[in-house]
């Protein structure tokens, strides 16, 4: 049970929503944009998140979209996974958010709740890192829209009252070969250690990694040592993981130690899969 | 009835409309227990708001009326039965989704249940069986 209530608002479009939160932050009721609301309920059962009203955007068409044009994918932030994984219109996509918890879970959680989530995994932005997306934000100002790599940095940066609405994706990366690699320190099932995800683009292989550290990140570094043709993939595993330059986690999923152990593995598996 | 926007909607099936076949396990979204569906869907009733539930319809395991049942029975497929209607309500979304699974498809769907008493096999074997009755015209 959730030991406080909240208002609920449920909007049907991007402007209503954008305009009740400027309305509802500036009465004071802290409000939260609501997509699948997973963490929302479950860390407001612990007291961990408090919001004063809700604002559900999942009846909002543009948040909802799932469609072509001649040039890019538009993904709404609010399709729960299992409707990426089902319509698969970007394997990459479908492959890495199949792996985020489980199936019911995943009919709940949604792409833009996971992007924008502060656990520290947050899988589903790694596909968008690796096809340099852009993204779809409303605000009080309007809509803009910006490379995923530029307002992703730990977190999305948005500025208060700021809804991500759409991922928009170049068509010509859906074709790439792509390799997206979960590992877990046990079964299937438990929690996630490390999850590498991997896109080649001509002849240069793109490297975003979960896991690691306590963000999900584009692997710039890795990328250009594992790109380096004039060394032996053993040369070029042990060049990216001398080049990280994050936090490596140490917790009871797996040591710091571990992960690198799990990484240097893993990465031995991308470069097979990518043929370097 | 009235409810509160905060109350999830395993609370309200329970508490207030008395449905209690929908279990409290973890209470956060790990276990499976509390699935019900939604227009047709599996879902973890402890992670929905009551709220968002206005205008879909709801189905638990006291409106279920379906071979599944049966053969969890003829297959021993519980032992506390704590987490059975959690497991019949996603096999039941499962077979109602997909008329012939494959065994991949199978586990990926329940591996979003936990069975404290480990009762996989048989669960399994009740899921394969039920898939495998003869189809109504």
């Amino acid at each position: 049970m959730i030991p406080y209530d909240f208002e609920y608002y449920n909007p049907s479009s991007v402007e209503e929503a954008v305009q009740l939160f400027q309305t509802l932050h500036h009465d004071g009721k802290e409000p939260m944009y609501f997509s699948g609301g997973t963490e929302i309920i479950t860390f407001g059962r612990l007291n961990m998140v408090r919001a004063g009203a809700v604002i559900d955007i999942k009846n909002i068409p543009e948040c909802r979209a799932l469609e072509f044009n001649q040039e890019s994918l538009f993904i709404g932030a609010a399709n729960a996974l299992t409707t990426i994984e089902e319509r698969n219109p970007f394997p990459l996509l479908s492959q890495t958010v199949s792996e985020i918890a489980d199936r019911t879970a995943r009919n709940k959680i949604t792409v833009g709740g996971n992007i924008c989530g502060t656990i520290f995994y947050r899988e589903a932005v790694l596909p968008f890192l690796l096809t340099d997306s852009l993204v779809l934000v409303a605000g009080h100002r309007g809509l803009r829209s910006v490379p995923i790599n530029e307002i992703f940095q730990e977190q999305l940066l948005l500025e208060s009252g700021e809804l991500l609405v759409q991922m928009v994706t170049n068509r010509a990366y859906l074709e790439q070969p792509f390799v997206s690699i979960k590992r877990r320190r046990q079964w299937d099932t438990g929690y996630p250690l490390i999850t590498v995800a991997a896109l080649k683009v001509g002849q240069e292989i793109r490297v975003a990694i979960s896991g690691l550290t306590d963000f999900p990140f584009r692997a710039k570094q890795i990328e250009g040592a594992l790109n380096r043709r004039d060394l032996s993939d053993e040369q070029r595993i042990e060049l990216a993981l001398h080049s990280l330059d994050v936090l490596i986690l140490n917790d009871t999923e797996g040591s710091s130690q571990y992960r690198l152990f799990v990484l240097k593995n893993t990465l031995h598996d991308v470069l097979h899969e990518l043929g370097g | 009835m009235t409810f509160r926007n905060a109350d999830v909607l395993l609370d309200v099936l329970r508490y207030q409309l008395g449905l209690t076949g929908a279990k409290p396990g973890c209470l956060n979204g790990d276990c499976g227990a509390c699935t019900v569906n939604i227009d047709g869907a599996a879902q973890k009733s402890c992670l929905m708001l009551a709220v968002e539930a206005i205008g879909k319809e709801i189905l638990t395991i006291e409106g279920l009326n379906a071979p599944i049942q049966g053969v969890f029975v003829d297959q021993f497929a519980f032992q506390c039965g704590y987490c059975t209607s959690g497991f019949i309500m996603n096999a039941h979304s499962l077979i109602e989704t997909k008329k012939n699974p494959s065994d991949e498809e199978i586990t990926a769907w329940l591996e979003s249940n936990i069975c404290r008493c480990t009762g996989y096999m048989e669960i399994e074997k009740a899921v394969k069986s039920v898939i495998h009755l003869p189809k109504g015209p």
